[in-house]
């Protein structure tokens, strides 16, 4: 591949660790899963929880409105210009995985534009259980299912169940009054997954966000060591 | 130099941001001026006529050596919409790296260069015609394919209409892409000559008023 870490170097082509002006860029964390999960509570939550010890920035992707980036915005989890919204032409897959222009060319502007960023989280829209971020794009993986989507999920698989960084099952609260069994998705998820981690969360408890946060930092100290 | 490389670039599949955008198609379909595979191919047609001529001359001359500063200006001025001329400068910009991936050499580093926010798509394509060995015509028939190729597939996923049928409408439409290649490429050859004069700038102007319209939605599937 034909790369050129100089300064006057035209722009990295993927997933170049190396900024054209030779820093090492923000490590890029996707977050997959399907619609109403949580991803976006998710990022919004891990936003609070990094904000005051890290220098992050979020792209959406939003299948056909604004409504992510606008609801990150409402909550004001990051200043305005460090969330970007990037179009997907009704196919959110095709922009994580297939055709990752779009999302590259967000994550870079963001860098350019409010950089040195630490970290930049790219939220997919919400899609099915097959979508997965491609390794040009993002350097990790976090897929996103709830309990409420039905306690059979981790057993299906699928390429995000099985082969995602961190699985995280969210939304535990809402287990007994939707008769989902964690123990049985519990032990489904480490049939699937073998070692690779789950994550069982609920935003709505006090722990909140922060296993998934350890993890990110985890991830962080690996990519800049 | 493989006259098979117009299949990767021409390769709907090719990675280069086409397929959030619908040529004008989203727009026109609220419009209700695209409602069925018939008026889909009226819509294509217009497209291809206007469009899709100015694009593949600006790609062939673009092959032929023509200055890519030059072209780029050419295509802004042929260009009336702000917003037409925003996103043919991202796809530009997005064609430019799977180019670079794909076809790497100081010609098109020196493009990305020139244009980090990106030049015209169709001058972009003409590049990336010229590094993988390619002659104009295979860029003018690549830019006018692509004219229609796109509205075509954003179609079937706006209307849920039937992919037989969208293919039937691009088949159809052939015989005058070979017409409008032909056309473009003469074009594109007077320009040493001529300057970017020579080029055609033949322009629909509902396509340029629908995609000021389609830019202000607040909700929409395609990015243009």
């Amino acid at each position: 591949m034909h790369l050129d870490h100089t300064h006057s170097g035209p722009a990295a082509l993927s997933a170049d660790a190396h900024r054209p002006d030779g820093s090492h860029r923000a490590l890029r964390i996707g977050l997959g899963g399907p619609v109403g999960s949580g991803k976006t509570a998710t990022v919004a939550a891990l936003c609070r929880a990094l904000r005051d010890e890290l220098s992050l920035a979020v792209v959406t992707n939003d299948i056909y409105t604004r409504e992510d980036a606008e609801f990150l915005l409402r909550e004001a989890v990051l200043p305005p210009e460090r969330i970007t919204a990037v179009e997907t032409g009704a196919c959110p897959h095709t922009a994580i995985r297939d055709d990752i222009s779009a999302n590259l060319e967000a994550v870079e502007d963001l860098e350019d534009a409010v950089g040195p960023l630490d970290l930049i989280l790219v939220e997919s829209g919400g899609d099915n259980l097959t979508a997965t971020f491609s390794k040009g794009l993002v350097d990790a993986q976090i897929f996103v299912i709830d309990v409420a989507g039905g306690d059979d999920i981790p057993r299906k698989g699928g390429p995000g169940v099985t082969t995602a960084d961190l699985l995280v099952v969210n939304k535990t609260d809402l287990a007994p009054y939707v008769g989902s069994d964690l123990a049985r998705m519990a032990a489904d998820a480490k049939d699937q997954r073998a070692e690779l981690p789950v994550v069982f969360q609920s935003l709505r408890r006090e722990r909140g966000v922060a296993d998934v946060a350890a993890w990110v930092r985890e991830r962080l100290a690996a990519w800049t060591a | 130099m493989a006259r098979a490389a117009l299949l990767v670039l021409a390769d709907g599949r090719f990675p280069a941001g086409g397929h959030a955008h619908s040529g004008g198609a989203e727009a026109a379909v609220k419009a209700g001026r695209i409602t069925s595979a018939a008026n889909l191919e009226d819509f294509c047609r217009g497209r291809l006529h206007t469009a899709g001529l100015v694009a593949g001359a600006l790609a062939a001359a673009a092959v032929l050596g023509v200055d890519p500063g030059d072209l780029d200006a050419a295509a802004d001025a042929r260009t009336p919409s702000p917003a037409l001329r925003t996103a043919a400068r991202r796809l530009g910009r997005q064609l430019m790296r799977a180019a670079r991936a794909g076809w790497p050499c100081d010609e098109l580093d020196a493009l990305a260069r020139r244009f980090p926010k990106g030049a015209h798509q169709p001058v972009v394509l003409g590049l990336a015609a010229r590094a993988a060995g390619l002659g104009p015509d295979d860029a003018a028939y690549c830019a006018a394919y692509e004219s229609v190729s796109g509205p075509a597939t954003a179609a079937v996923r706006l209307l849920s209409l039937d992919p037989f049928d969208a293919t039937g409408v691009l088949a159809r439409l052939a015989p005058e892409l070979d017409r409008v290649a032909v056309t473009a490429v003469e074009a594109a050859r007077r320009v040493p000559d001529e300057g970017v004069d020579a080029l055609p700038a033949a322009s629909g102007p509902l396509l340029e008023v629908g995609a000021e319209w389609h830019a202000a939605w607040p909700v929409r599937l395609f990015a243009s």
